[in-house]
């Protein structure tokens, strides 16, 4: 049974036709990879499937349910890790950590979140404003929404390894390959290189006038 | 509800440590009151004829200059975003965002109009009737306002624009408004004003909160 | 409502549309307000208070009459885009938008150049010039709304829901002004709409209004014409089109 399914997704964006007709399925486990050229509408579509922005026709199922009329029961399920990292930069990393795990009812004690920053190599840094981190350190701090938030069944990731080092990639990448092994559906784009050791779906996007 | 309180103190904690912008719509506030005096000579009578709808456009231009801080952080850095994906409904949170801007930027402007109806001369019944048309009126601002904030948002010029947007909307609250303090100078009863000024916050609290996310929504596209 | 629109949801369809209505707005519309204007005119008797001052009307008040119908048109025209989503009910919104705003310009005008013989001065804050002078403000708001976007159809939607707000304050914006107005004006204004008029001066104007609504609506049709060229100038239907217009302008 397919845990996310796609059918004759189109989406225009500023009267551009970026794709349409789309179908795909991911099941539990699976690794979807979304492939194409700089705007060939991979942001635009992860998007979608997140249920930030609706499509232009067609329908985002979430187990079989459409994700923009049961929005509250996919979101409970799903964490999307987008171009903007949604921390703020006045608040410390335990403070956002704090806040987000709030909004999205993942109840979890400081010492945990405490020890997931130790884990992303943040010792130090838990207390201080957001803004006095480096641009990677910040990215780990949003990077541990994956750590804490236990009960999801969806990840949704855009570029999630622009910016960190080799050891924060790979730290990402096992955590990625053992959310997969769980049973968890992840998808996923990046420019990188995919380095994981796991059976991968990718879907093609073309680059459209 | 939880998550809710959380928004709030959140934003609450974000503005304290952000207290340097926050003054700045209250200083313009301020200045902007004093320039009358100056501009059309200090004659009591004077003053006190044009004072309270002075007071009131003043409050209403610097409401505009903090308006835009309601969403604008969050927006740039995905905040909202991830708000918007958390179980939390999205018109609610918006509500208490407002509640939290309207603590913090508009409370303060109320606290400052004594200090402000001594400047312009208002008598004791008109600086009361003043201060409960600020206090039913201003959330107005904020609700309303926050509508366009959340259309305009994404465009990183929204400043001009969202002045041109609300102030035509906000014209009636204003003639109420005055208009009653107007009333009170004269010993007359302003109940009437005040109920007309009631009503249209009730109203815009019951459909705001939904405009406001749907506006937050399309700025997402 | 969804039945009979949804066919016309379709921006080719509704291109087609406009291209067939657009001969009967525009020719009646021309031949309405012709005969309206010059009734109005040249025959209509003279008005005992106001002698021939008084003519003004048959261009005053069907741009008056107007302004409001196309701001609320433009509203309903957002409100069913919002709500079923319809693409071209937001370029039928953005192509009102311009045209009410400079009717209800022509209406302030109007007004104002009516004032000056009847109050002595160009402008008088009376209630009905102010509301149409807020009225021409949520115009321009909710147009350079839209205009602010490069995503038109995000603009769309943006404007779309400032459209919304306006035309709820709109008869608050209304019953405020009235109010202020008896509140700080005594006898200084004198009312212009005398229940009686007679019927010689009343027919002309009933058809002044139909002949400005006639042409409003053929402008309407050729904004919406442009409006979805403009937007849809990639896709396959407005290519072959052009091609055949360009075809048919050789063959001649």
């Amino acid at each position: 049974m397919a845990l996310l399914s796609v059918t004759n997704l189109s989406v225009v964006k500023r009267d551009r036709l970026l794709f349409e007709n789309i179908n795909f399925a991911v099941e539990k486990g699976g690794l979807l990879y979304v492939k194409g050229q700089n705007g060939a509408g991979k942001t635009s579509m992860l998007r979608v499937l997140a249920g930030l922005v609706a499509a232009d026709s067609g329908e985002v199922c979430f187990s079989q349910q459409n994700i923009q009329t049961s929005r509250e029961s996919y979101h409970q399920n799903l964490v999307y890790f987008g171009h903007k990292l949604g921390i703020n930069q006045t608040m410390s990393a335990v403070e956002n950590l704090q806040f987000w795990c709030n909004q999205h009812q993942v109840s979890i004690s400081i010492e945990t979140i405490f020890s997931t920053l130790l884990q992303l190599n943040l010792v130090g840094l838990e207390d201080i404003p957001v803004a006095n981190l480096s641009a990677g350190q910040q990215r780990r701090v949003a990077l541990a929404r994956f750590w804490l938030k236990q009960n999801a069944q969806l990840w949704i990731l855009d570029e999630p390894f622009t910016a960190l080092d080799t050891q924060g990639i790979d730290l990402l990448s096992k955590q990625i390959t053992k959310f997969l092994n769980s049973g968890g559906a992840v998808i996923m784009t990046s420019h990188q290189r995919l380095d994981l050791d796991y059976l991968t779906d990718e879907l093609t996007l073309e680059y459209r006038i | 509800m939880a998550a809710l309180m959380a928004i709030l103190k959140r934003d609450l904690a974000l503005a304290y440590r952000q207290r340097a912008e926050l003054l700045q719509p209250m200083m313009f506030f301020v200045l902007v009151i004093s320039l009358f005096p100056l501009a059309v000579g200090p004659e009591s009578n004077t003053l006190q004829v044009i004072g309270p709808g002075v007071i009131w456009v003043a409050a209403i231009l610097s409401s505009l200059l903090g308006l835009e801080r309601l969403f604008r952080d969050d927006f740039q850095d995905g905040s909202l975003e991830q708000l918007m994906l958390s179980t939390t409904p999205l018109a609610m949170a918006a509500l208490i965002k407002v509640l939290a801007h309207w603590l913090t930027s508009i409370l303060p402007l109320i606290l400052l109009s004594p200090l402000l109806a001594l400047f312009l001369h208002l008598s004791e019944p008109m600086y009361w009737a003043l201060l409960k048309t600020l206090l039913l009126g201003t959330p107005i601002l904020s609700l309303i306002g926050a509508i366009a904030v959340g259309l305009t948002v994404g465009l990183n010029r929204g400043g001009v624009l969202l002045a041109l947007l609300l102030l035509p909307v906000f014209i009636p609250l204003l003639i109420f408004a005055t208009s009653a303090v107007e009333s009170a100078s004269m010993q007359l009863q302003y109940t009437a004003q005040l109920a007309i000024i009631g009503a249209m916050f009730l109203f815009s609290l019951a459909l705001a909160p939904f405009a406001i996310a749907y506006a937050l929504r399309v700025s997402q596209t | 409502m969804w039945k009979w629109l949804h066919p016309y949801a379709k921006t080719e369809r509704t291109y087609h549309l406009c291209q067939s209505l657009l001969p009967w707005f525009s020719l009646l519309g021309l031949l309405v307000i012709v005969v309206a204007t010059v009734w109005g005119l040249a025959f209509a008797p003279t008005d005992y208070q106001q002698s021939e001052a008084y003519r003004i009307i048959y261009v005053h008040v069907p741009s008056a009459v107007l302004s409001k119908s196309l701001y609320s048109a433009m509203a309903i025209a957002g409100f069913v885009g919002l709500v079923w989503q319809v693409k071209t009910s937001f370029m039928a919104m953005v192509a009102l938008a311009p045209i009410g705003a400079t009717v209800t310009f022509v209406s302030l005008i109007t007004g104002a150049a009516w004032g000056k013989p009847m109050w002595g001065t160009w402008w008088e804050w009376d209630a009905r010039l102010t509301s149409q002078l807020i009225l021409l403000f949520l115009f321009l708001g909710v147009i350079s709304l839209y205009k602010a976007f490069e995503d038109k159809q995000q603009a769309g939607k943006a404007a779309g829901v400032m459209a919304l707000v306006g035309v709820i304050n709109l008869p608050i914006i209304h019953y405020s002004v009235e109010w202020w107005n008896t509140l700080h004006q005594g006898a200084t204004i004198m009312k212009f709409d005398k229940p009686s008029m007679p019927a010689e001066m009343l027919w002309p104007l009933l058809l002044a209004i139909l002949g400005w609504a006639l042409v409003s609506g053929a402008i309407f049709l050729i904004r919406m014409q442009n409006e979805i060229i403009r937007r849809e100038i990639k896709r396959p239907w407005v290519v072959e089109l052009a091609i055949k217009n360009a075809s048919a302008s050789k063959g001649k």
